[in-house]
């Protein structure tokens, strides 16, 4: 009984949080970085795509407390590889420009930052200029290793995921069943062991579970954090879908053994004319289509999911001529819950196809051929 | 010649029409998909979970040619 009302509260707490954070999120006073509240169209397709992008300071929202606008938020540590080496600082010194007006001088070097990327103005130069081509002129692009948004959702849910998985396995070494929240992750992972790895990939599953499991869960956790309230769109990074389908990729090619590479470069059982030609559509699929295709499908569902939301929420500010602004909310609150309800679905959706067909290649790359 | 009309003619389609298109396709072969896995369920019920994988396999491969369709077209 006990434990139940301590779920109770702590389900409820949470559940309180997340409305003031929903509150405070209202669309009309959150903008895209600039200041400005979000009313027509344009802005609203510029909040839009602003959220979808990587960042590099964590802004949750901007009040107008005395007509002034006030951002709130945190900094990220910027690290940059320019000409005179490697150079650090928080994102706070650029004053939550992103035009290009504010300039960082750091260890000899000028930064400026315009639409979430920094570049490194030369010596005499006060703005950076383009040509046509959109290059920059009288400025460089630095090796950007710094910690964005994506790359804290990364840290942080990989540190959860070490200590939910590492104190499961540690379970197991003094008691058969798990207890507390490991018992919810044991059947997860009996299920993508059995469901995913053993019927793919067949008798050598054991090599490849550990991949997939992490990747499962990586993948799964991370689309559910960007539809949580102060969550981020992590997933929806193509360098972070692009880095899991390399993964994938590199283990798949690693383990393939000789029968897998007799079949793709020299099929037999078609007539030889055919051979190279089927040997060229079999290796742009292998060493191009399988990765690419993982990489956009996993992109393009969490990107246009959460563009799908936000159209949703902003129809509540576009409708109110139309609709009143009650109508125009309860419409949009209606159709947003909805669809969040199958982004949910969806995110569960995504690991589990991700995961699916990683296990569906390395199968196909580890498969023995005795009936021949 | 007729490279250059050819040419000319593709320039005057936009990129997004083909992607538009494309999606059509996907969609009408989803629409088989989920037809075909249907009328499987119904006739033989014990092999549910077995049509369920293949059907949601071949839906990921085919949605993942929709998505390059409109990701290429952008």
């Amino acid at each position: 009984m006990k434990l139940v009302s301590k779920t109770v509260t702590t389900f409820s707490l949470v559940f309180l949080i997340s409305l003031t954070a929903f509150a405070k999120g209202d669309p009309k006073t959150q903008n895209g970085g600039h200041g400005d509240p979000v009313n027509t169209p344009e802005e609203i397709e510029e909040y839009i795509v602003h959220h979808t992008k990587d960042s590099h300071d964590f802004h949750l929202f901007t009040h107008f407390p005395d007509g002034e606008e006030s951002h709130v938020g945190f900094p990220l540590p910027v690290i940059l590889w320019g000409e005179n080496g490697l150079t650090a600082f928080m994102s706070s010194a650029f004053h939550h420009d992103d035009e290009g007006k504010e300039i960082v001088e750091k260890g000899g070097s000028r930064f400026v930052k315009i639409h979430g990327k920094i570049y490194e103005l030369n010596a005499g130069a006060t703005a950076v200029e383009f040509d046509d081509a959109h290059h920059p002129t009288n400025a460089t692009t630095p090796f950007d290793l710094s910690i964005t948004k994506s790359v804290l959702g990364i840290l942080l849910i990989g540190l959860l995921m070490l200590f939910l998985f590492g104190r499961l396995a540690k379970q197991y070494k003094t008691q058969k069943i798990p207890t507390g929240f490991a018992r919810v992750l044991e059947p997860l992972v009996i299920y993508v062991r059995d469901e995913i790895a053993k019927p793919n990939i067949g008798a050598k599953y054991r090599n490849f579970t550990g991949y997939l499991l992490t990747v499962f869960f990586f993948v799964w956790i991370l689309n559910l954090l960007g539809l949580a309230p102060f969550g981020f769109n992590v997933t929806g990074q193509l360098a972070v879908t692009a880095a899991l389908a390399i993964f994938t990729l590199v283990i798949y090619l690693a383990s393939s053994n000789k029968h897998f590479w007799s079949h793709q470069l020299w099929m037999p059982g078609v007539p030889y004319l055919l051979r190279p030609l089927l040997a060229v559509i079999e290796l742009a699929g292998t060493l191009i289509i399988k990765p690419f295709s993982l990489m956009v499908r996993l992109f393009a569902n969490i990107t246009a999911g959460h563009i799908v939301v936000m159209s949703l929420i902003a129809i509540g500010i576009n409708m109110q001529n139309d609709m009143t602004a009650v109508g125009s909310t309860t419409l949009s609150l209606v159709l947003s819950m909805f669809i969040t309800l199958i982004e949910v679905l969806v995110a569960f959706l995504q690991a589990y196809i991700f995961t699916m067909l990683s296990a569906l290649f390395i199968g196909m790359a580890v498969e023995e051929h005795d009936h021949h | 010649m007729s490279l250059a009309i050819l040419q000319e003619a593709t320039s005057l389609v936009p990129n997004l029409v083909g992607a538009g298109l494309i999606v059509i396709g996907a969609g009408i072969g989803l629409g088989q998909i989920g037809r075909g896995a249907m009328e499987g369920i119904a006739r033989q019920p014990e092999a549910t979970n077995k049509i369920q994988t293949a059907m949601i396999i071949i839906a990921a491969l085919l949605e993942g040619l929709a998505f390059a369709a409109i990701f290429l077209g952008k």
